[in-house]
């Protein structure tokens, strides 16, 4: 299949018009050591018809109709059709950043509602067009941090971060004068505020803070709040699972700084990692220092409402190696996924989901009390999320239920070598209570 | 002059927080099939959420209906021709799009064990050996989420090649005028100092500066190939050798690499690391700004060095492998933006080889045919020889007509055209950088060269005026900027 209109008679007559033989004379500016003499080692074109054969087969082999119970940081989530008919469309699908902002108010307009939701469902005053995902906006904003706080390098981070943030955090940092130091988190799964408060000092640049950690475990943003407000550090409070907010306050509310974070839950496929989004939003004294794209409102020539692509004086193609980031791209298409989904959800929908995927997990974690060989890690509130120690080898639990097509978390040892016990679980409101009680008995069956 | 454009109808639409809700929730939720919970039972009242503000409560006929409207205020690929320079908007196939919503990998959970998700590691596989063979590398990673994450990814890897040979001092990186601002700007976040080398008359890199500003504290350069004038560095491999010599490594910023795809490959030119833009050499959308996906291909010495994990093959099974003793840790969570991967695979299969070879030369025989009639009527800085993907004319001679290169572009637009790149490159007065791909046909190039030919002869005066068909006429940028307006507030 060729996507190119050009039949033989017009390539031979803009040959002509240009005053070559062939289209290879047109490549001679590239030596001739160099240029390709044989075809690539690709495999032959394929018609259309074979290749979605072979891509389903492909796709045929990916478990996704097992009973799941997987989290940590992409969350199965149901998606109204709605969405897609909407970010199928040609017309927000294949334009380009909106440069031309006369030929791209659809897309300006929407990522205008997108900021403006953004800001309130994060109690924030301003967010940009979003980041490339959740743990380079961790990143980012760190960087943020010590624009706004220059003599600073202290970076205090809560071990209830997402481990995979974390190492992104130590690789964006690693040629900076910034060190990191660890807040751990204690025995009831909170970050240990006590610890943080001794650890902290006017030295702190800033504190990257879970409003619900890796664990699932609700943090007191609250306490975190008061002991920031002490001293001079950035507050950088980090949200994951964004549904949550529908239930829990938002972090503006408990003096955040800066909040950013994943929002691939509210809305987007979990599509084996990426694409996602991610969240940035600051206080409004903080706006000029922003990573990103950020979209304004003004008046065209005829004074009527308009929108365009603003404080570009951020950016790199303008200000280059002084740029407040290299961020070139954002996330424009999941961002109208997840306008979409916030859209349609509104207020109430967000409460009553919230509700739901807390209620539902309340109940796994009542059945849960009840199996001998399973126990509950931490004992402080969640919202769908929550570590099980099993004392029974994990791999043979997992193996067992795997054989039951059911996939009954994530082990952590996947991040942690020698957590060996330990499963995170999820619950969202695609698991229904059959899938639950049906988790719940094969855990009690295995021996 | 024949315009391409005509006044149509042309829909209001107020911010959707001002419609009329029917205080409804618009997504059917699942049932609520286990006694609610009150949360206050449970969690301190401080810690939960009072209202919600800033979200409308529509029902979805109404979200549809104001979505739809404002896509119509979009111009887009799919409805007309987007000459931008540097950006190659060319067709992106529907069955891409088709491949990427599959279940397997639309719903593929990230931490699905590894023999659970053999078909999608199997892809992703043949994906990276695929843009190997392309690169002329050794290996290909997947993960940047974007060519200028796939920027910075390559400085971390030529630092950590230079401190693993415990030569620490070099810290500086080259970067020619003509190049991409994010180049800079990801060398600035790897903790590089950019120095910039000046082009010379031809547009290309002054191999005599380069020899003179070479020395030990060098990291290395980075080079847009073809570069941002859309001329090839013909010096490449005596530059690749220079670099070498002197201890640093060659980046190629890839950006370009739709001019480069089987007619030549980075590798034998000796360039060491390499990213792609997947939406501008494999189809994938642009989506209004991304989502992208910017993979990056190595030369052996650099495998080490590789962020984690790493896809391998271990028999028949393809595997993750986190075990990367010298690896410079994660460049983001996960394993890459899969869903814009697929995308590219799906395009890669279905032009093959010989498709791909066609894609470059057809890409090539279009920008050459705009450059051979608009050299007739539009001055162009770096004449000489061919061009490659795209054509860059400055705004030299239309001075005396009293137009400005902005007043070229919003004519076409006022035409039915999307303007081209314009005022990048930096190093051309008023530049215009127009890329037709291969998407085009003659007859569509011909429409729009007679536009730009037609707004010459346009007075100065009503050329100011111009857009007034578009939805919004010409936007007050400036007052965007001096007063920030960032959100809708419901107080104000």
């Amino acid at each position: 299949m060729k996507y190119s209109p050009n039949c033989q008679d017009s390539r031979e007559t803009m040959l002509k018009d240009i005053g070559v033989d062939n289209v290879d004379a047109l490549f001679e500016s590239i030596p001739e050591n160099i240029r390709l003499k044989e075809l690539l080692q690709i495999s032959p074109p394929v018609s259309e018809f074979k290749l979605k054969k072979q891509l389903q087969q492909l796709s045929n082999y990916v478990e996704t109709d097992a009973i799941s119970f997987l989290g940590a940081g992409a969350y199965r989530r149901y998606i109204p059709e709605a969405i897609s008919s909407i970010t199928s469309r040609s017309e927000f699908l294949t334009s380009y950043t909106p440069y031309q902002p006369e030929l791209s108010q659809g897309s300006l307009h929407m990522m205008f509602e997108f900021q403006t939701m953004l800001s309130y469902y994060t109690g924030m005053d301003v967010a940009n067009a979003s980041m490339y995902e959740g743990a380079t906006a961790v990143a980012e904003a760190v960087f943020m941090a010590k624009r706004i706080k220059k003599k600073l390098n202290r970076v205090l981070v809560s071990t209830g971060l997402h481990p995979e943030y974390l190492q992104v955090l130590r690789t964006y940092l690693k040629h900076s004068s910034l060190e990191i130091a660890l807040v751990p988190v204690d025995e009831k799964g909170q970050t240990d505020l006590d610890e943080l408060e001794k650890m902290i000092d006017d030295s702190t640049l800033c504190s990257v803070f879970p409003v619900i950690n890796f664990y699932g475990v609700i943090e007191d943003q609250k306490r975190h709040g008061e002991i920031l407000d002490k001293v001079n550090a950035i507050n950088i409070s980090v949200i994951i699972e964004m549904t949550a907010l529908g239930m829990i306050a938002p972090p503006g509310e408990f003096g955040a700084d800066i909040v950013v974070g994943e929002a691939q839950s509210l809305g987007l496929p979990v599509a084996y990692g990426g694409p996602y989004l991610g969240i940035f939003a600051c206080r409004e004294k903080y706006t000029r220092q922003m990573p990103g794209r950020l979209i304004g409102q003004t008046v065209d020539s005829n004074g009527k409402r308009a929108f365009c692509l603003t404080l570009s004086t951020r950016e790199q193609h303008i200000r280059r190696e002084k740029a407040t980031s290299n961020i070139c791209s954002n996330q424009a298409l999941c961002a109208l996924w997840v306008s979409l989904y916030l859209s349609l959800i509104g207020k109430m929908g967000l409460k009553k989901l919230s509700k739901l995927n807390y209620s539902k997990t309340q109940y796994l974690l009542s059945k849960i009390k009840d199996l001998q060989h399973f126990n509950l890690r931490y004992e402080s509130p969640v919202y769908n999320e929550f570590v099980l120690d099993s004392d029974i080898e994990l791999e043979k639990v997992l193996a067992t239920l795997e054989s039951k097509n059911i996939l009954a978390g994530v082990p952590l040892r996947r991040f942690d070598s020698k957590d060996v016990n330990g499963l995170l679980v999820n619950v969202t409101e695609v698991n229904s209570k059959e899938e639950i009680d049906c988790l719940v008995q094969s855990l009690g069956e295995v021996k | 002059m024949k315009s391409n454009g005509m006044e149509g109808l042309v829909l209001n639409e107020p911010f959707i927080f001002e419609l009329q809700g029917a205080q409804e929730c618009g997504i059917d939720i699942p049932e609520f099939d286990v006694e609610m919970q009150d949360p206050k039972n449970n969690i301190p009242n401080d810690l939960l959420r009072k209202e919600i503000e800033g979200l409308p409560d529509l029902t979805e006929p109404q979200v549809i209906r104001h979505y739809t409207r404002l896509s119509t205020w979009n111009y887009s690929l799919d409805g007309g021709f987007y000459p931008l320079g540097s950006c190659t908007m060319k067709y992106n196939p529907k069955i891409n799009e088709a491949a990427a919503a599959m279940p397997g990998f639309a719903n593929a959970h990230p931490y699905l064990p590894d023999n659970l998700s053999q078909g999608m590691l199997k892809l992703l596989f043949e994906l990276q050996n695929d843009l190997t063979e392309i690169s002329g590398l050794h290996t290909t990673c997947l993960h940047p989420a974007a060519g200028s994450h796939g920027e910075l990814l390559g400085m971390l890897l030529i630092r950590a090649f230079h401190e693993d040979k415990g030569d620490l001092n070099r810290t500086k990186i080259i970067i020619p005028d003509s190049a991409h601002g994010t180049n800079p700007a990801s060398a600035a976040v790897a903790g590089l100092q950019p120095i910039e080398l000046k082009s010379n008359s031809k547009g290309l890199i002054d191999f005599k500066k380069l020899e003179e500003i070479l020395d030990e504290t060098v990291a290395g350069i980075m080079i847009t190939n073809p570069n941002t004038c859309g001329v090839f560095e013909s010096d490449i491999v005596e530059i690749c050798e220079l670099i070498h010599k002197k201890g640093g490594l060659v980046y190629m910023d890839g950006a370009n690499m739709n001019a480069l795809v089987a007619k030549a490959k980075p590798g034998d030119m000796g360039v060491d690391v390499l990213h792609y833009n997947t939406h501008k050499t494999f189809s994938t959308p642009h989506g209004g700004g991304g989502p992208g996906a910017g993979p990056v291909s190595v030369s052996e010495k650099l495998v080490p060095f590789l962020p984690k994990p790493v896809l391998e093959k271990d028999g028949d099974m393809i595997k993750w492998n986190y075990d990367i003793p010298k690896s410079i840790g994660q460049v983001r969570s996960f394993y890459g933006n899969v869903g814009v991967l697929v995308r590219a695979y799906t395009y890669i299969k279905t032009l093959g080889a010989l498709g791909l070879r066609d894609m470059t030369e057809t890409a090539v025989l279009n920008a050459n045919y705009m450059k051979k009639r608009l050299s007739e009527h539009f001055n162009i800085p770096f004449a000489d020889g061919h061009c490659m993907h795209e054509v860059l004319l400055s705004e030299n001679g239309l001075e005396e007509l009293g137009i400005t290169t902005m007043d070229v572009a919003k004519g076409l637009i006022e035409n039915g055209f999307h303007p081209p790149t314009v005022y990048f490159p930096l190093i051309v007065q008023g530049a215009m950088l127009i890329e037709p791909t291969e998407t085009e046909s003659k007859g569509t190039m011909d429409d729009f060269i007679d536009t730009m030919i037609a707004l010459k002869g346009t007075a100065p005066d009503q050329l100011h005026d111009f857009p007034a068909k578009t939805v919004v006429g010409r936007v007050d940028e400036v007052l965007a900027a001096r007063k920030p307006k960032l959100r809708w507030n419901k107080d104000a």
